[in-house]
Order: C-alpha cells, then structure tokens, then sequence
C-alpha cells in the first residue's frame, strides 16, 4: 500500500506503508547509525518523533527481543529506504515488519532517504505526517501539523512504579526519565544494586532511601518543559550524594543548576560522534541522540566546568560541577546502539561513590 | 598535539613491484601520504623500486630513487640523503620487514634517523607468530589455536587436544602448496607428511579450522593521544576460508546486529590500544555464525588493500590522515576534506551500499586452480556504490570486464541437481553464479547455506536478482517492472534480451517514464553535514545531487578499471597525469573509474570522481548530466579504447587520435594498406575467422606461426602455433569465448624485439628514448626485460625505426600517444604492433628520460605543438644511465599455472634497475625482482632439443663462476660432450634421487627450464618449473634471461650499488 510522508513546507514523499496504517504526526528526526535499528526503535527518548535512518538497508538482521532498551518501541513512525524482506541472524525473534506492527508503528519505505535527510539537514527538524490517505488536502495536513506537541512524552514513557535489579555493594537510585535498559544494566553488572525510580518520584523520597549514588536518565522531549523535575533535581544538587547524569538528565541538571538549553537545528543523532575529554584531549566516538543542548555561554564557570565537547561544532557535551560529586554527559556511555568508548564513564562513577564511602 | 618540529626530512619506502597480495593500493597510499607529508612543509625522499607507480615521480616527492628494496640499498640511500625519519606503514609487509630490519640492526639509531607511524616493536607484536599470541593472550582476545610442529606425531597429538577439522600451512612453502584441511587422522598424516617435506625449514602450523565462520574486518586508526576511531567495517560474502583480498566484501556490515558489530569494533579497539599504533591498523576477525564467540585471524598494523578499499568506500584517506598522525598530529586537529566542517575523529557514517569483487586471472591461467583458498590469487578488483546490495552487485560484476553482465553470465542449466550440489561446494570464482542457479531451481536456503556456509541474507539477495530475471522472462514490461529492474542496477542490455526488446527500446521506455540515473555524493556523514567534494556514484528512484558546474570547459577521463595482467596500474599513471595537466590547462576533470586500489579514484585527484563501472550505458548516464566538451580514452588503456565508439554515438568528441585511426590500427586490412602505403614491412599473414581458414593460411606461410585475436590487451589468447592440431586446438579455444573480432594469423620472426613509445602532434613526433627486449621474439613484450638505451641495435636500425615510428604516427593522424612494436631480424626492421594510445612503458621511459610524456600529449591534444612547447622532434637524446624494466610475476600465487613465458602476458608488475653501466642496471632489475644469488651456488638446467646447443655457453659461464651444474640426462650430454662439467640427474619418472628430490633438498639455487612446445601439463618440466617456484626457488624459462643474469653475476659492479636519484635526471 502507498505511503506519504508530508513535511510542514510542503514536501511530500510517496512510498510503501510498513506497520501499521494508522495516521501519525510527529517531529521527523533522522539518525545515522549503520547497525542498532532495535535499540533506536526502542529508546524512549525518541518518544514523538518519527525516525529516519540513513542508512539503507534496515532490517537485516531482523529483532532480537533482548537487545530492546525497553519494553517496547517508541517512535511514532519509522521512516526507511529499505526493509530487508528476510532477516538473518541467528538471534532474531521477529521481523521488523511485524514487530512494527505488533506494536502499531506506521511508517514509511522506499523513499530517497538521503533527500530527506538533506531538507531536514537544511531547514532543520520539522513537523511531519505519515499517512496511507492518498486523497490527502495539504492544507488540511498543514493546519493538523501544528497541532503537534512534545508536552507529556516523559509521563508516557517513564514507569509508573520503582523496579529494582538486586544485589552488589553500591546502592543507586535511577531517575528515570525514558531511561534505556542498559543504563540500569552498567551499573548492574559493575556491582551496583539499581532501583528505578519514575520520572516523578520527590526527591526527598530518593534522598530518604539512601542511595550510595544517583542516576539521572535520558529521556525525551523538551528539557524545559520539565518544571517540577527540575526543582526536584535542584534538591538532589544540594545533597553530597554522587550524581552521573546522562542525556536528558544533564540537560536539567544544567538548568537546575541556573544554566540554559537551546533547540539545536537538527540534533544529533547517531553512533559515530566525536567527543574530546578536555582534560585529557583524547577523542572517544560516542552514540548520541539529542535535539537540545546546554548552552555553554549561560554555564556559570563557579558551578560547572565543560568537560567533554563535541569536536565537530564544538558543543557542550559534558559538565564536572564545581566542589560537587556531579558530573553529566549529554551523549550516551550505555551505547546501545553505538560504540562502547565511554563506558568508563560508570567506572568513574562507581568510584566517585568509593571514594565517598572512603572519606 | 600540533606538528612535531625535529620531522623534516622523512624517508618513504614504497612496496616494490606488484605482484598478488601487493598491488596498486600501495601506490595510491604512498602518493596520497608523500602528497600530505609535502603540504606540511617535509622534505620527503621516496624509495620504490617500482617506476610504473605514481608514488616515484618527481613532484610527489623530492628525491626519488627507483631502487631495489633491500636493506643494504636502503641503508646507502640513508646514508647519502640523512633523513630524520623514516615512514615504513605505507609501503605493505615489504616496507615494514626491512623497516624493522633496519631499525633493530642499530642503523637507524647510528644514523640519526628513527621509525615515524609505528616502532619495531609494533610491528614484531603483530607480525611475529609467537609475539603475536601472546599479546591477544595479554588483552583476552582470542586466536584459532595453532601449533608449529616439526614431526607427525606433534601433529597428531595436537590435533587431537584441539580437534578436528584442522588447517595445515608448511612454514616457508609459497602458495600455500602443501597445506590443506584435515578432517581425519589419517588426512592429517598424508598433508602433514608432505607438507613437513615440502618446508624448507621443516616445519608445518596445525590450527583449528574456522573456515566457515563469517569473515569481518575493522580498519581502525589511533593518535599518538591514544584517540582511535573505525573509519569502516567490512564483511566477506565468502566465509573464513577464502582470502579476503580473493572475496565478495560488502562494506558496511550487513548481517551483525549492534551487539556483534560493537564486540568487534571495542575488540579492534583494544587490540589497536595494545600494540600501541600510531596510524592505520587492519583487524580481521572470523565470527562464529551462531554465538558471539570470535577469532582475530590477523592484524595489520599499516595501512593495507582493505584500507584502501575503505577509504574509497567511506570518502575518509586513510593514508592521509595515517601520515599527519606520523607526523604528531592528533585526530581532532586533522580537517575531514571532503566535509571541510568534520575532523578525521569523525566516524564515517555510509548512506549507501558498498560491493568488492575481486579480479582473479583464470582468463589468463586457463591450466590454473580455480579454487580459492586463503592464497590470494587476486590481480586486482572493482568496487560499485549503490544504496542497495543487489545494485552495488550487478554494478561490480559489470565493471569486472570479464563478459559477465549478471548472473546468468555462466551457465549451470545442463547440470544435473547432483552436479550443482557439487559445483556448489566448490569453492572458487564462480560460486555466486552457481547459487543464482540453485536458486532458479528453487533449492532452498538452508541447503545452499549448508553447503556454502554463505549467509542466507545474500542468498536472499541473490534471489532477488534471480527473481527480476524471472519476471522480466515472463511478465510485461511495465513502466514499474522497469523501475524496479533498474532500482537494482540489471542494464538496459539484459533487460532487453530477458523481455526480448531491443536495447534501445529499453532505453526509450526510461526516458518516456523518466527512469534515469541520478548521482549521490559519498560525503562521510550519511548527508549530516555539507560535503564538498564531489564523489559521486549513481543510482535509480532517487534525486540526483550531481549539479554541472558552468564556465570551464570539461574534459571526461575514462580510467582502465580492475587490476589485471596486462592492464596494471601504468594505466592509472597516464590517466592520473592526463588529469592534472588538463586540470593545468584549465579544464574541469572528471575521471570515471571502479578500481579501489587506484590513485585516480581518490577524490582529490580530478574535480569531479564518478565511482561508476565503464561500460556505454554507466558512462552515458554521466555524459547525460555532466555534458562534457571532450572524452580522453588514450590514457584507460583497452578499457577506455572499447568505449570510443558509444562515446561518439552520445556526441562526446573524442580528443586526441581519433576513433577511426584507432580502427585503422587494430584492423589487419585497414593497417596493411596503411602499412603498404608506409611502405613498411611485417611479418606476413592474415585474418581468418575460422580453423579451416587459420590452417590454409599457416601453411602457406610455413609453421611456425602466431595466432591472436585482434583487439586485445597483453596478447590475451595468442600462441605461437607449431602444427595444424595446434591452430584447431586454438580457434576452437578462442571460440569458446564470444568472438566478435577476427583472429590474425602470423608468420612468427625470430628476432630482437624493440618497443617504442612517441607522441605525435599530427606533424611531428617526440620518441623519448628507444628500448631493446633481452628476450627475442615470442615472449610478450611485457615479459620481457626491456633495456633502455638500446645495447645491440646499431645507428642506421635506430634511424629506420625513429623514421617508420614518424611515417605510422602520421599516417595514422596520431593525436597524442602511440606505441609500436618491431622486430629487428639482421638490419631489418618489421613492425609487428601499432597501439595509438598509451602503454605499459610510459611511465618508465617518463622517468629515466626525465620527459613528462603524458603531459607533453595531454597538450598535444588541446592543439600545442611538440616544436611549440620547446622540444626537438625525434629521437631525444639519450643521457648517461642505462635504465631496465624486470619483468615481476606471481607465478607462486596460482597453482597449477604454467610459469613458461610466451606470447601472452603472465607478469603482474616490473621493477627498475637504472644505474651508470649496463651491467650494474642489470644486477639491480634482477636484485628488485627478488632474485638475490648466489646461496649455495647450485644450477639445475634442463633444455629443450632446440636450446640444447646455447645452453652449453650458458652452463660453461656458471662454472666459470664456480656454480655447480645439474641437468636431466640429454642436457647433461649436451654440456658434458662440450666440455662443462654437469651431473647428470634422474628425470621424474626415473629411479630416485631425481630432479625434484634434488628441488626438495632446498639446496639449489636456480632452475633453467625451457619448455617443450605444447600444454601439457603432466610434462616434466611443468611439474618441475611449479615445483621449483612453490619452493621459492628462482625458475628462468628463456636461455635470453639466463644470460643476462649471467652477465649481472659476472659483473663487479654489485660489490659497490649507486643509488640515482631520478628526480634529478634531467
């Protein structure tokens, strides 16, 4: 069946409808990952949004259910030049095709992929509707386009009651905010006893548990939408605990602690960004999925410090805050998908809690 | 970390001459990285002992010496030009072994010179066997287990501790002679034994076999600051087994979800940290098809044919970056040139699909293995780009020029289902066409995988294409048919004989439904950031990025495609210096190529770089958009010359000598009247289609005689005939091929044979120099040892060639280059070829003569004229050095291929010896071509009845220089009955001790073998030629060779090598 993907200036792209043939409106957001089309479906930070991956060829290697980063996908379209009609990998449980739509996923197939790209890449990320009805009136779709809202995705895709992953010495509370699996995962398998909080737990209630550190997740949406989560984390700053933030969880660390964030034209989105560690001028290549930024001119340099930047536009890409055993990290050192360069990062964590201990 | 300020002069060691295993790549590395070394300032001295390479001309580097590569050589050029560093990771294993040599010695050390890229030490922790398994220990990275036995019984033992099947590689045997699986004890014995004789050091490896596991490569690249990144991974449609350089690789990955790719990419990582690289660094893995368990199969710690292939595939130089790395920049200082907004710490990100195919030599080794094993066995190979698997593979396929245009190319249609399970197993060149037909008859994709280990995701896709063919059989053509055929790249021609349309209605349909090509950009970034460069490769169903520039007039460079014998990497030479100087003239360049391993692809050479196969309809979707005002085809070799005439047909003028003058040359009429009207003579003959024909006219001219097809490269296909069963045999042969050309049918001249290379202004000419073949007649000419200036040819022969060499020139309305072949019988001069374009020794003749050939005709074409641009026309004079081209072959590569030299081309690439005498030119073109004597001062001769009588001279001229003589028995009476003190020994049938015990005591230290006429293969001397060369012994087949050797052995001039700077010849 037909598929269109219609852009708000207009653009339309005429395709196959994979998933499900319902209607969606979301913001269109491309990512660059060659391999990790599971885990991208299935990090809740893509909540509303539609993704497009650049890449070609997807499907190749089919789902495998363990490699999902949560318990089920979150895009609100999926948008691709190819699906592979037969997957092959000796662990994949399902096609993408019906895992899409299993879950109820619409999207796209067979599109010039790369001219999207382009467009978004030129005009920044737009607000866009996947749609099987061939007798679409793009006025109709236009006025329907600016309906579109981001408020309320963390609600959607934070739990709705603490999990916790039992046993090691470290006790730590994970907010989560969308978190991805492998967050809670890290810390779980270097010895840590995780429990996961959801998106709107107090903090006095985290902080009355005790942990040995806090976790702020990742997650979707607009940071500053995030008001009461905000004033909580302001609480948990002002407290000794250890805190690693990553992704959504350092941009509102960062306004909690009087900086900014900025919408970024297009994000970035992929597996292969460049970070450098300032303090060590060495490069990692890390997974990223953002759409925000903390603007690096409203840092209060008493608060906070740059830590890693981004070597290809130079943005902000982690904090070490100032007398404070915090620091955050826009990009993912979970990975999944992407490189596993800065894993380390939980190392330093981990011993951030230690060396607490210690004192 | 900016720019270490005590690097300023470095010394670059190139990788010798091309032969299977080190090709091109090292070219393209080499003068992508001295380009780079010279944008920072560095004084940049390059040794290379190959003169075809780009690498080796005077404005890559500053000083060039053209010289063998061996540590004593080294050491002297390091001593005369007292460079601080030495850079050895871009010149292949040759470049790193002697670096390593020359670097432990103390040399370095005394000399105030040190590595730049890697440390001795690096390359020992990979490169040593032992070293290297212990370093994998140190991190937990796993190897196959191996053991180095020297008896069975170890053997057995160890086979039986790690289990069976195992593989078995005897130390120091070349070819991978005398290895093998062993699924068995009693397999193990049989290989074991054989291989432990075959060793000349005794020894065998044992190792768990993980052939069938999925082959996965990672090109990884670090900083000095311990920053490293993956510029590409790749993975082999063909499974562990076959040698990756001899396989189908798909880049990216196609079948590893993130888990498996990130194991692998975090395991390069550790393992690039470990050995401390600072530079490029090839990981190969085997990854088991059902688990995440891993082998590293092995690691490069330089840059490599992989990286090569990865640099082309991505958009990201390797080399490049390898080398502002060497000189102490970090990976976030190096700008991304193609984004100009992205550093090298970036990784590339592909948006599209990328397919190698490798170019293998079985159209040339007919007798060869076809198999492939973890012996490389490739020349060359083609890659294509399209955003979908299917595409990229139609389009590789195409681009190999090996007839083949899909997948029903071969046919499998006569087997029988039990045949095709056996042709399934076999693994060799083929394979992919064979799966295609297992999948016509609907055999399912368990059982192939089972049988082929090939993952059922390219099955898959291989059945897609096996599909459209079916459907174009059987369906209408509908416009969405059509849109779907071309998505996945099936040409207009298949297309047309599968729906039973013309070609040109095909076409049409296309076009009226706006079906077209359109171009994208490899930009790095999978389109995150802007490039600018543009790179492009095409594709159907999408928006086309390619945007025409306007103003500068535009030339189209067509490139000559894979790597093959007789079409190597000079093509590329001429195709890359024809770019710059139109580039020189003003003009837009675009180079149309598929070669990987090539400097003319990389993106910075041409302005604009299409990624395309050559054929008429790939390149018209190019001329459709870029509209060029001219095409150059003289400079791509054969593969551009076939496209002259649809280049015309879409309105391209062609400039330089124009496509029916080129006709005029290779069409046996038109050039007879030509050659009549000269009045210039050649040996007699005619043209004939068939066998009936070919034996009327042989006998009217008195065997022997030489037959060949007409329009071909490197006298593919021709033979020198001695009777009727021989011509019958050969047509019969030829016409198993398609022919479309007739056969030519010559009286064979025994003579001295003389190559010229010219240019021609349409008035005058320019000959930079002359040169003279040691080797007669018979041997083609790019086997031969060719000697400039000419030794035995007197001044009135010279003035008659020069002089035939004007009248052909202008006759022929040469715009540009041509190339001419005599042979000179007495004070006669007969030309036997004509080729108005440029050749194999252009490059060379460029160098030693100091004249920039190419650019002289690239001008030339664009209406300068020779007198114009300041040269004198004629014979330039020759100046004070005797300059060789050595013939280098990889005859220990392909197994089962006759080493005898003849009319058709078998050599793989030619080193230089240039030097003040001829003698001491001589020892340095045999020391580059590897042969380095003596060892034990023992000769093994065995003639034919022919060669018998000059085989004395050459037997009494090795005693005199102290060698012990063997021959088989007729020889031996031979040299015996004339006075030369020979032992006789048993020919291979006769009782032991015979000549191969004699070979397998690895005691001898050349083989004169000339051969018996015909192919027969069970021959003696076949087995004896094949063993001498898997043994690593030097096997010459022409008493011409051998006597030159000779005189190079007999010379005083090896005690004391000059090393020449060629760049200062002027």
């Amino acid at each position: 069946m037909k598929a269109f993907l219609i852009l708000e200036d207009g653009t339309v792209f005429t395709g196959t409808s994979i998933g499900s043939q319902k209607e969606v409106i979301s913001e269109i957001v491309f990512n660059t990952s060659m391999t990790g089309y599971p885990e991208v479906l299935t990090d809740p930070s893509y909540a509303g949004q539609a993704v497009v991956m650049t890449y070609p060829l997807i499907g190749n290697y089919g789902v495998c259910f363990e490699d999902m980063e949560s318990d089920r996908p979150w895009p609100d379209g999926f948008i691709v030049r190819e699906l592979s009609r037969r997957p092959s990998n000796f662990r994949s449980d399902i096609s993408i095709q019906d895992f899409l739509e299993k879950y109820e996923i619409p999207g796209i197939s067979g599109i010039d992929t790369r001219a999207l790209t382009k467009i978004l890449r030129e005009k920044g990320t737009m607000i866009g509707m996947i749609t099987t009805n061939e007798k679409f009136d793009m006025e109709e779709v236009k006025e329907k386009l600016k309906t579109y809202s981001s408020k309320g995705v963390i609600e959607k895709v934070s739990r709705k009651s603490k999990t916790v992953l039992e046993g090691g010495k470290h006790k730590v509370a994970l907010y989560d905010f969308g978190t991805k699996k492998n967050i809670a995962n890290s810390l779980h398998k270097r010895g840590c006893e995780v429990t996961v909080y959801p998106a709107f737990t107090s903090a006095e209630e985290i902080i009355c548990s005790n942990p040995d550190g806090i976790m702020l997740s990742n997650g979707p949406g607009d940071p500053k939408d995030c008001t009461s989560i905000i004033e909580e984390i302001k609480k948990l700053y002002n407290t000794d605990i250890p805190i690693f933030a990553i992704c959504l969880g350092h941009q509102l660390m960062a306004l909690a602690t009087g900086a900014d964030t900025l919408k970024m034209k297009y994000g970035h989105r992929g597996a292969n960004h460049p970070v450098k560690d300032l303090a060590t001028g060495k490069v990692y290549i890390s997974t990223q999925n953002h759409g925000y930024m903390v603007d690096e001119k409203t840092i209060d340099q008493d608060i906070a410090q740059v830590k890693f930047i981004n070597v290809n536009d130079g943005t902000v890409e982690g904090l070490q805050f100032k007398d404070k055993n915090i620091f955050t990290v826009q990009f993912h050192p979970e990975a999944c998908a992407g490189p596993q360069d800065t894993e380390l990062l939980f190392d330093e964590f981990i011993k951030m809690m230690e060396d607490k201990k210690n004192a | 970390m900016p720019k270490n300020p005590d690097i300023k002069k470095v010394m670059v060691i190139g990788s010798g001459p091309i032969v299977i295993g080190q090709a091109a790549e090292f070219d393209y590395a080499g003068t992508q990285a001295c380009r780079s070394l010279k944008e920072e300032g560095i004084e940049v001295v390059l040794v290379n002992s190959n003169p075809a390479t780009i690498m080796t001309d005077r404005d890559i580097a500053d000083k060039v010496y053209i010289e063998p590569l061996t540590v004593k050589v080294l050491e002297k050029i390091i001593q005369m030009e007292k460079p601080d560093s030495i850079l050895p990771t871009l010149g292949g294993q040759a470049a790193l072994n002697l670096a390593m040599e020359l670097d432990e010695s103390g040399f370095l050390g005394r000399n105030g010179a040190r590595l730049i890229g890697t440390t001795s030490q690096t390359i020992k922790k990979a490169e040593d066997r032992l070293e290297f398994k212990n370093t994998m220990e140190k991190i937990n990275e796993p190897c196959a287990s191996s053991m180095v036995v020297e008896n069975v019984e170890d053997g057995i033992d160890f086979a039986n501790e790690i289990g069976y099947p195992v593989v078995l590689r005897p130390a120091y045997t070349l070819g991978g002679s005398g290895g093998g699986i062993a699924d068995t004890q009693q397999e193990l014995m049989d290989i074991l034994s054989n291989g432990l004789r075959l060793s000349r050091v005794g020894q065998v490896l044992v190792e768990r076999c993980i052939a069938g596991w999925k082959e996965i490569e990672y090109e990884v690249i670090r900083d000095s600051k311990g920053s490293c990144i993956t510029v590409c991974n790749m993975e082999n449609l063909d499974p562990v087994g076959v040698h990756t350089g001899d396989s189908i690789v798909v880049a990216p990955s196609q079948t590893l979800s993130d888990k498996e790719y990130q194991m692998l990419r975090t395991s390069a990582l550790n393992i690039i940290n470990e050995l401390a690289i600072e530079g490029g660094c090839n990981v190969q893995y085997a990854l088991h098809p059902t688990s995440f368990e891993y082998c590293v199969i092995e690691v490069n710690p330089r840059v490599s044919r992989s990286s090569a292939l990865a640099s082309k595939a991505t958009g990201y130089p390797i080399a490049k970056v390898a080398a502002k790395i060497a000189l102490g920049y970090t990976l976030d200082e190096i700008e991304n040139a193609i984004t100009g907004k992205t550093f090298a710490s970036f990784e590339p990100a592909l948006d599209y699909c990328v397919v190698k195919i490798p170019r293998l030599p079985f159209d040339k080794f007919i007798h060869a293995k076809r198999t492939l094993t973890t012996q490389m066995k490739a020349t060359g190979e083609v890659m294509s780009i399209c955003t979908n698997f299917e595409g990229a593979l139609m389009k590789a396929l195409r681009s190999l020029e090996q007839n083949v245009d899909s997948l029903m190319s071969y046919g499998y249609k006569d087997l029988s289902y039990d045949e095709l399970l056996e042709e399934l197993a076999l693994v060799d060149d083929r394979r992919i066409f064979v799966i295609a037909e297992a999948v016509r008859r609907k055999m399912d994709y368990e059982t192939i995988n089972d049988i082929t280990k090939i993952d059922p995701w390219f099955i898959d896709k291989i059945a897609i294409l096996v599909e459209m063919e079916q459907a174009l059989n059987s369906k209408p053509l509908t416009p969405e048919l059509l849109a779907e055929a071309k998505r996945i790249e099936f040409p207009d021609t298949v297309i047309a004989k599968l729906t039973g349309k013309t070609a040109e209605f095909v076409k049409k349909m296309r076009m009226d439904n706006n079906i077209v090509a359109v171009f994208k950009i490899v930009d790095t970034c999978a389109a995150e950031f802007e490039a600018e460069t543009p790179y492009y490769y095409s594709c159907f169903g999408s928006q086309n990025e390619a945007m025409p520039s306007a103003g500068k007039k535009k030339v189209l460079i067509l490139g000559s495609g894979p790597i093959r014998i007789g079409q190597g990497i000079e093509f590329d030479y001429c195709s890359v210096h024809c770019t710059w100087a139109f580039k020189n003239e003003g003009y837009e360049t675009i180079i149309v190529n598929n070669n990987p391993e090539t400097v003319s692809t990389d993106f910075d050479i041409a302005d604009k770089l299409y990624f395309e196969p050559l054929t008429p309809e790939d390149v018209e979707n190019i001329v459709n958009i870029e509209k060029p005002d001219g095409a150059v085809v003289q400079f791509g070799g054969q593969t551009a010359i076939k496209l002259t005439k649809s280049l015309m047909e879409m309105g391209v003028p062609i400039l330089g000598t124009k496509a029916e003058d080129v006709d005029a040359a290779e069409d046996r009429e038109l050039f007879d009247a030509i050659l009549e009207q000269c009045e210039i003579p050649r040996p007699e003959g005619k043209t004939v289609y068939t066998s009936q024909e070919a034996v009327a006219v042989a006998r009217g001219l008195g065997y022997p005689v030489l037959v060949r097809p007409s329009y071909v490269l490197g006298g593919q296909g021709m033979q020198i005939a001695f009777s009727d069963e021989e011509i019958i045999e050969y047509i019969d042969n030829v016409n198993l091929i398609t022919q479309e050309h007739p056969i030519l049918v010559d009286k064979y001249m025994m003579g001295k044979e003389v190559e010229v290379d010219a240019v021609c202004d349409g008035e005058d000419i320019l000959i930079p120099g002359v040169m003279e073949h040691i080797e007669r007649a018979g041997i083609h000419s790019g086997d031969s040892i060719s000697v400039y200036p000419t030794v035995t040819i007197s001044d009135a022969v010279t003035e008659i060639i020069v002089d035939y060499t004007r009248r052909l020139a202008k006759a022929l309305h040469v715009k540009g280059l041509i190339n001419i072949q005599f042979i000179v019988s007495g004070e006669k001069v007969y030309v036997i070829e004509v080729n108005p374009r440029s050749s194999r020794t252009v490059p060379y003749i460029s160098k030693v003569t100091g004249l920039p050939i190419v650019q002289i005709a690239a001008k030339v074409i664009l209406g300068d004229t020779i007198k114009g641009l300041g040269y004198t026309p004629g014979l330039h004079p020759s100046n004070d050095y005797y300059a060789i081209k050595m013939p280098v072959f990889s005859f220990e590569k392909l197994r089962g291929a006759d080493i005898s030299l003849g009319p058709e081309m078998k050599s793989t690439g030619e080193c230089l010896g240039i030097a003040k005498t001829f003698e001491e030119a001589l020892y340095k073109a045999f020391l580059g071509a590897g042969v380095d004597l003596p060892k034990n001062k023992k000769v093994i001769i065995t003639v034919n009845d022919a060669d018998k009588k000059d085989a004395v001279s050459v037997g009494r001229r090795f005693e005199a220089l102290g060698y012990e003589i063997y021959a088989t028995r007729r020889t031996a009476q031979v040299l015996k009955e004339n006075g030369v003190n020979a032992i006789k020994v048993n020919k291979l049938n006769q009782e032991s001790p015979t000549v191969l015990d004699l070979l397998l005591s690895h005691q001898i230290d050349l083989v004169i073998d000339t051969p018996t006429q015909g192919r027969d293969k069970t021959r003696d001397g076949f087995i004896i030629r094949r063993t001498s060369i898997e043994t690593g012994v030097t096997c010459l087949t022409s008493l011409d060779t051998a006597n030159a050797l000779l005189t190079s052995l007999e010379s005083d001039a090896k005690e004391n090598l000059t090393p020449i700077d060629i760049a200062s010849i002027i």
